[in-house]
């Protein structure tokens, strides 16, 4: 059921002269709803605070860096509770020991094997990890946990350094193994 | 066969000659005589399926009650402010299946197989939470839509209420449903502990193309990145193409505030998508020209197909149907007439078919859908049924607007493999043995 106001919405707002946005033009076959334009100019500091997104070209990583031993620490401090010891055998996520690859009887979805981009592994860690504490972890202890997991699925030698500056030029061994489904959808690169 | 019944004096035989193996009848059948099966026992004659209503029958004779029922001897209970259901549903539950180390991610079935109509009650509908349910106070939250769009705002919840709004019907499924159909051996499970990541509600809030018009997006943006306030700041992108198409930010679920588990105070709704970009507790959308490429888009929420590729961006949910009942863990009592009733669903459109067959699917009646059909909506459909009291296999194939019929397990799985996780949805099929009991199988 789709239980349109815009009928409503239309006259109601059009008659507050002092809701600017409402003189945009409407067609009749498909009406444009217009709303009363209460949304606030949103700070600068605000967007810069809330946007916390990372992109595959590395857009959005803060300065930082940090080493696979580094990591090694701190993962088994905050992290082997629930994924394991190196990221296997724990109650949560497996997250290295892809020996399986992606096809046959057993496949191993891991960072590894199924991950296209490094730069999630970081911003998937910096958001949300560990669950007890989420973003608890700073920037220069997520980049070294992500160096860490890097390193356990054979991505990185033992002596990576992880920064906004080389995390985004690692090179994921499934980096084109996704095909978009949905119609119509364009890929950038 | 149908001679017991021209007894009843009811139905010419005529009627009861079944449109389909196994007992299956016109789906017309009640309509005709303008009865339910609720007062259908007549037509039954001496039709096991009285069971319930002669125990209930005896009680009252046993109990000498003549005239009242007990409840009808004093006062009733006095007023609530918010009410609950009768003590004797307390097992009409959600089912949690939770992590071990933490106990806010996991998911939680909804009962489909105890619940009757299209709409889900709010207490029922289905969770998948990341990091558990955020305790939101509106006041102290906001909406901010920024990237590429000529003014970046930022909403309070109260200027939102202000909005024109529209309401919508419609499911929410997690993409993650079903999934141990892709299990080699079938799972039994009764139908909502299998299936019951999918709930149906009336949804109501304001269309995102007004905010999002509001915003005034770059004619290059392609993209929004959705953000909730959760523990994990769950975050997924879908095209700006469905934000001006059909979506909804939404306040309201079947009339009320949306309950804190589906994302209060705002969700955003994409009706037909998977579950996961209807994302709940919502609190920022950057406009860009890309997908983010997070977690819940990449490593998650994508199809593994057997020769190593990687399904991505599914978006749409599929064409779908189950019976609802009788389904596993339920039980026949005896031969007779039964109604089989379930749903059926998809996110591209109109149900615009469901048949059902009681022989394993060797041949097929069409189901009475139940109105109002409506678009990216459950649709209740209903079959009456005369069981003989052999083994049956009784199964439901739903067909869509666009054409789509839902796949047997088998052309499936040989499209899909096994391992893709996400998006099943293959035809169930429920076997009843003489002895009543229902089971799961693949047939």
């Amino acid at each position: 059921m789709y239980i349109r106001n815009s009928i409503f919405g239309v006259l109601v707002f059009v008659s507050f002269a002092s809701f600017a946005e409402c003189d945009k033009t409407t067609n009749a076959a498909n009406t444009t709803i217009e709303g009363p334009g209460l949304g606030q100019p949103a700070p600068e500091e605000m967007i810069k605070a809330w946007n916390i997104s990372i992109f595959p070209d590395g857009t959005g990583l803060p300065i930082g860096k940090g080493t696979v031993a580094e990591g090694k620490v701190i993962f088994k401090a905050q992290c082997a509770i629930c994924h394991g010891p190196a990221g296997i055998g724990g109650a949560a996520e497996e997250l290295s020991g892809g020996e399986q690859g992606l096809t046959g009887e057993y496949p191993d979805k891991t960072i590894g094997t199924y991950w296209p981009y490094a730069t999630t592994l970081f911003d998937f860690i910096k958001r949300g990890m560990p669950l007890s504490a989420p973003g608890s972890l700073t920037v220069d202890q997520t980049y070294a946990v992500t160096a860490y997991l890097l390193h356990v699925n054979k991505i990185l030698p033992e002596d990576a350094v992880m920064s906004n500056e080389t995390l985004p030029k690692v090179e994921m061994p499934n980096r084109n193994g996704f095909v978009w489904i949905y119609p119509g959808l364009k890929k950038s690169d | 066969m149908a001679k017991k019944q021209e007894e009843s004096g009811s139905f010419t035989s005529n009627d009861l000659t079944p449109v389909a193996g196994g007992g299956l009848l016109d789906r017309r059948l009640f309509l005709k005589r303008g009865l339910m099966f609720g007062s259908a026992t007549a037509l039954a004659g001496t039709a096991g399926n009285l069971f319930a209503e002669e125990t209930a029958l005896e009680k009252v004779v046993e109990n000498k009650i003549t005239s009242k029922a007990p409840w009808m001897l004093k006062p009733g209970k006095p007023f609530s402010n918010y009410g609950q259901p009768s003590p004797y549903e307390s097992e009409v539950i959600r089912w949690i299946s939770a992590n071990a180390m933490a106990s806010g991610n996991g998911v939680s079935w909804c009962p489909l197989h105890e619940l009757e109509g299209i709409i889900t009650p709010n207490g029922l509908h289905y969770e998948r939470h990341h990091n558990g349910v955020p305790e939101i106070d509106p006041a102290q939250h906001q909406l901010l839509i920024h990237g590429m769009v000529e003014k970046p705002l930022t909403f309070s919840i109260d200027a939102l209420k202000r909005y024109p709004m529209e309401s919508r019907i419609c499911f929410i499924e997690c993409g993650g449903n079903s999934n141990a159909g892709w299990n080699s051996r079938p799972v039994q499970s009764a139908a909502g502990h299998f299936h019951g990541l999918v709930s149906c509600s009336e949804w109501t809030g304001v269309p995102l193309s007004v905010v999002l018009n509001e915003a005034s997006l770059d004619p290059k943006a392609s993209w929004i990145i959705a953000e909730a306030a959760d523990g994990i700041a769950m975050n997924i992108s879908f095209p700006v193409e469905k934000a001006m198409d059909d979506a909804i930010l939404a306040l309201y679920q079947n009339g009320e505030r949306i309950r804190p588990e589906n994302g209060y105070p705002l969700r955003l709704l994409l009706p037909g998508w998977e579950g996961v970009t209807n994302v709940k507790w919502l609190r920022r959308l950057q406009v860009t020209d890309q997908p983010v490429m997070s977690r819940n888009e990449t490593a998650k929420y994508t199809e593994l197909m057997p020769d190593g590729k990687v399904r991505q961006f599914t978006f749409e949910m599929d064409a779908k149907s189950l019976i609802t009942s009788p389904s596993a863990g339920q039980e026949m009592h005896g031969p007779g007439y039964y109604q089989i009733t379930g749903l059926a669903w998809s996110g591209k459109g109109k149900i615009t078919k469901v048949e059902v067959s009681a022989d394993g699917g060797m041949t097929w009646a069409e189901a009475e859908l139940q109105e109002p059909v409506l678009s990216k909506c459950f649709t209740r459909f209903r079959m009456p049924w005369k069981w003989d009291g052999e083994l049956a296999v009784i199964k439901s194939r739903a067909k869509d607007e666009t054409g789509y019929v839902q796949p047997e397990r088998d052309v499936l799985v040989k499209e899909r493999g096994r391992h893709g996780y996400f998006h099943y949805n293959a035809i169930v099929s429920w076997e009843i043995v003489p002895e009543g009991y229902v089971n799961h199988v693949y047939s």
